[in-house]
């Protein structure tokens, strides 16, 4: 029984620990690595892919997937998921429509007609899954998802309502000094839920609830409480992305805003938040929100077909998941 | 005893991991039809090696010799092939089928072997036929779901038995089993024996390796450092092999001044579980459960916490009555429940030590309920020290440390809630000797420090070791009390069956 022995036995835990840690900022830089590899890419394939233009354009349409990704985030990172982003997006905007419009509302108060209706849909998909208690929020945002995109379909009998007046404009179509309102609404956005998450009780709850529910719930964490906050948020999220969606085309429309939920999931996995919930940083959904923005433009830029398109956006899901599976697998074995 | 006749020869076996050397040198031999314990502190290599034994890990260097063969480049599926079977902790049952068809699991009886077609008739046949001569009255039809942890077990030797295995490993097989249920499991381990069948037995109850086995192999830090006959050594003699130095108390029992009651409860009522329970708590008290498994201790815990509803009763903390209707009302009261199941119920594994550890109460670390980073890490580095808990930071995932120490940062968890009631389930289910003298020594610094302290425990020796007071269950009722001075194993264990002992 030598002493050098000892002392191996006493690092026994640390090491996996520091290996997985290297392991998962490892992933992180992988995926950076691959937005700049394809921008690289890019570049050489398309002349125009690195003109002012076209990157003005990619970040313009990352905005409206990088909100909706915010309320994606947090259902993934409560072991859930949100299929009805998409529909509250729509739903959200035709009220708002309607309300300025068809009755002629102060466009101030449409818009709070517009969030409010995101947020009151989000939270009804809470109060399906902790107090109606179905099984995964799966089922009840699948549900949401049809019921919403129905009445966005009903209340205009399927036509679009444009010409809105300025201030519903003002977060897609308006700059400050060159800089569009919508990049800094997406900068404040990542910024202020940064902090909520790593900096405040509630943000940290949500971490709780997603790394283990019955624990935090021991723990006096108000479960049902952090879920129906994380789905109203995300309801929340979804009609300011369709704020914003709504200003930049100057017009709003009931299918607007479909398979939105397929990119926000795809960003979400791709940035390295985990399907098994309570893992995951916000500041990295960003750069899964740009890799699908510069992928799909790179895409059209080449004039590849819409449906090759849609097999790309499909691969690459299946691919970040597996890559999440393995991470998982590292994870486990290390011990 | 056994045969003389070898089945099992391993020799100089050396395991290397990424900064680790887990194995080194390790030998170990079993005769045809002997009960042989591994034993070792956490981290002394078991796992390790019996992971090498059923092929999921390579050795370094060394070889092993099986029924008279050399083995070589071992797979799990190789391993079971020529009869190496392995029971785990978590066992490998399928919940929905029944007991006949997990046994015959892989390996059923066709009527006609290339269409697939199954025999059912031969199959529970020889599942009944199997049970019977393992004395186990389990019928073959039953739900494995439906069954309790230790008929499970028992199918699942069913299974190893059924599929021929000359060499069964049991890897802590008792440790979530009742006395009872563990008596029963010895008595199927005797039956196996008896047909010749050789038994790794690895376990953390020094008491049943005592009582069961023929030979131990004692493992410290990766060397095997004695092989001894089990009746030429004293369970002293075992610790003192395994740790290396003498533990000189396994209970270091300090009893404290009783002081006010803290807790008291009165009536509880459960539809179907609990019936009447009434007990009281003072400041400065370790009060024991004791009783079966099922008998409702943790229920009771559970109902006392807020974690499953009642339907009457009252609960009253420091002289006030309290309504507990959710786990955070109990903790708002100044209880803390430190459950049995620390991986699904107490811990957090992916996150870190310094989450887990203030995740009760996180408010006290805000303002407006912003976070106070610092102040998180200031409580949580000096618990750490205090507790002694060995970490490579407070940023480690907790799912990477050892049972011990996690049950510290569940300990700490609570600590830092600033609870005045700890109920621990199972204090120190899964975790080594020293790790276990230490929580011990924490127990009796929170009742110095006027706490008061409630332990439910299915090891007989512990909560008479560690209790003021002792309370027995039986069935969902309370069914005797006991001083610590008046109790004993046998009044305990009439007590927890229920049985008027005849006088």
């Amino acid at each position: 029984m030598s002493i050098s022995h000892q002392v191996a036995s006493a690092s026994d835990n640390t090491k996996p620990s520091t290996n997985s840690v290297i392991a998962g900022h490892l992933y992180e830089l992988g995926v950076l690595l691959s937005l700049l590899l394809l921008c690289v890419v890019m570049t050489f394939l398309s002349s125009r892919f690195l003109t002012m233009d076209n990157l003005m354009n990619v970040a313009s349409q990352a905005a409206v997937s990088a909100i909706v990704s915010i309320g994606m985030f947090l259902a993934i990172l409560t072991a859930g998921i949100d299929l009805s982003v998409g529909s509250i997006l729509a739903l959200s905007t035709m009220m708002m429509g309607i309300a300025c419009v068809k009755w002629g509302w102060n466009p101030y108060l449409s818009i709070l007609v517009c969030l409010g209706t995101g947020s009151l849909l989000g939270f009804c998909n809470g109060i399906m899954l902790t107090k109606l208690r179905l099984p995964h929020p799966f089922i009840s945002t699948l549900g949401m998802q049809k019921m919403a995109r129905g009445i966005a379909l009903v209340v205009t009998a399927a036509t679009p309502i444009s010409m809105f007046p300025q201030p519903i404009q003002f977060l897609g179509n308006d700059s400050v000094a060159t800089v569009p309102v919508s990049f800094i609404l997406v900068a404040l956005l990542y910024i202020a839920m940064y902090l909520f998450l790593t900096r405040t009780t509630v943000g940290r709850h949500i971490y709780a609830v997603g790394g283990n529910k019955e624990a935090s719930r021991l723990s006096g964490i108000k479960v049902h409480g952090i879920l129906n906050l994380v789905y109203t948020i995300s309801g929340f999220t979804a009609a300011l992305a369709g704020l914003v969606l709504a200003g930049r085309v100057n017009a709003v429309y009931p299918l607007a805003g479909v398979d939105y939920e397929t990119d926000a999931i795809a960003a979400v996995i791709i940035g390295g938040a985990s399907f098994f919930g309570g893992v995951g940083s916000i500041g990295n959904t960003i750069i899964g929100v740009l890799l699908i923005a510069v992928l799909r433009n790179g895409l059209n830029l080449l004039n590849v077909d819409s449906a090759y398109q849609t097999f790309a956006i499909g691969a690459v899901i299946i691919i970040a998941v597996f890559v999440d599976v393995l991470r998982q697998q590292v994870m486990k074995s290390g011990k | 005893m056994g045969t003389n006749q070898l089945l099992l020869k391993v020799e100089g076996i050396s395991k290397k991991f990424p900064g680790v050397q887990a194995l080194s040198m390790v030998s170990l031999e079993a005769n045809v039809g002997e009960v042989h314990a591994i034993a070792g502190e956490n981290g002394a290599g078991k796992s390790t090696l019996i992971k090498i034994l059923t092929g999921a890990h390579q050795p370094d260097s060394g070889t092993i010799f099986f029924d008279g063969h050399m083995l070589k480049d071992l797979t799990p599926r190789k391993a079971m092939q020529i009869g190496i079977a392995c029971i785990y902790q978590e066992l490998n049952l399928i919940p929905h089928l029944n007991v006949m068809e997990n046994i015959f699991l892989g390996r059923e009886i066709r009527r006609v072997e290339s269409l697939g077609i199954l025999n059912r008739a031969e199959m529970r046949t020889k599942a009944t036929a199997l049970l019977a001569e393992l004395g186990l009255s389990i019928d073959p039809a039953a739900r494995i779901g439906s069954l309790g942890v230790g008929q499970q077990q028992m199918v699942e030797i069913c299974r190893a038995v059924w599929s021929n295995a000359k060499l069964i490993i049991m890897d802590e097989p008792t440790s979530s089993l009742s006395e009872k249920e563990a008596e029963d499991l010895f008595r199927i381990v005797a039956q196996v024996k008896a047909r010749g069948v050789t038994v790794l037995f690895i376990s953390h109850r020094l008491d049943e390796i005592k009582n069961n086995c023929d030979r131990i192999t004692i493992l410290r830090d990766g060397h095997s450092v004695a092989m001894v006959d089990v009746v030429d050594t004293s369970v002293d003699d075992i610790i003192k092999l395994m740790v290396g130095r003498d533990i000189k108390n396994k209970y270091p029992k300090i009893r404290a001044r009783h002081q006010d009651v803290v807790l008291s409860v009165e009536g509880l009522n459960r539809k179907g579980i609990l019936h009447d329970i009434s007990f009281s708590l003072r400041a400065g008290e370790v009060l024991g459960f004791a009783g079966l498994v099922g008998s409702g201790r943790t229920e009771t815990a559970r109902a006392v916490t807020g974690a499953d509803p009642i339907d009457s009763g009252r609960i009253m903390v420091f002289g006030k009555e309290v309504k507990i209707r959710s786990p955070k009302d109990s903790i708002d009261a100044g209880i803390a429940f430190l459950t049995e199941d620390r991986k699904e119920q107490g811990l957090i594994l992916i996150q870190s030590v310094a989450f887990n550890s203030t995740m009760v109460k996180m408010e006290q670390y805000a303002k407006y309920g912003v976070l106070n980073l610092g102040a998180v890490r200031t409580a949580t580095r000096k618990l750490a020290r205090e507790l002694q808990l060995k970490m490579a930071g407070i940023d480690m995932p907790v799912g990477k440390l050892s049972g011990g120490n996690q049950q510290k940062v569940v300990i700490a968890k609570w600590l830092l809630s600033k609870a005045r009631i700890f109920i621990f389930d199972e204090p120190t289910r899964g975790i080594d000797v020293g790790a276990k003298v230490e929580v011990y020594k924490l127990i009796n610094d929170l009742v110095e420090d006027g706490a008061g302290v409630i332990i439910i425990c299915s090891e007989m020796d512990e909560v008479m070791g560690m209790a003021d007071r002792i309370l027995v269950m039986h069935e969902g009722r309370i069914t005797a009390e006991f001083d610590q001075n008046e109790a004993t194993q046998e009044k305990i264990m009439y007590a927890a069956s229920d049985i008027q002992k005849a006088s």
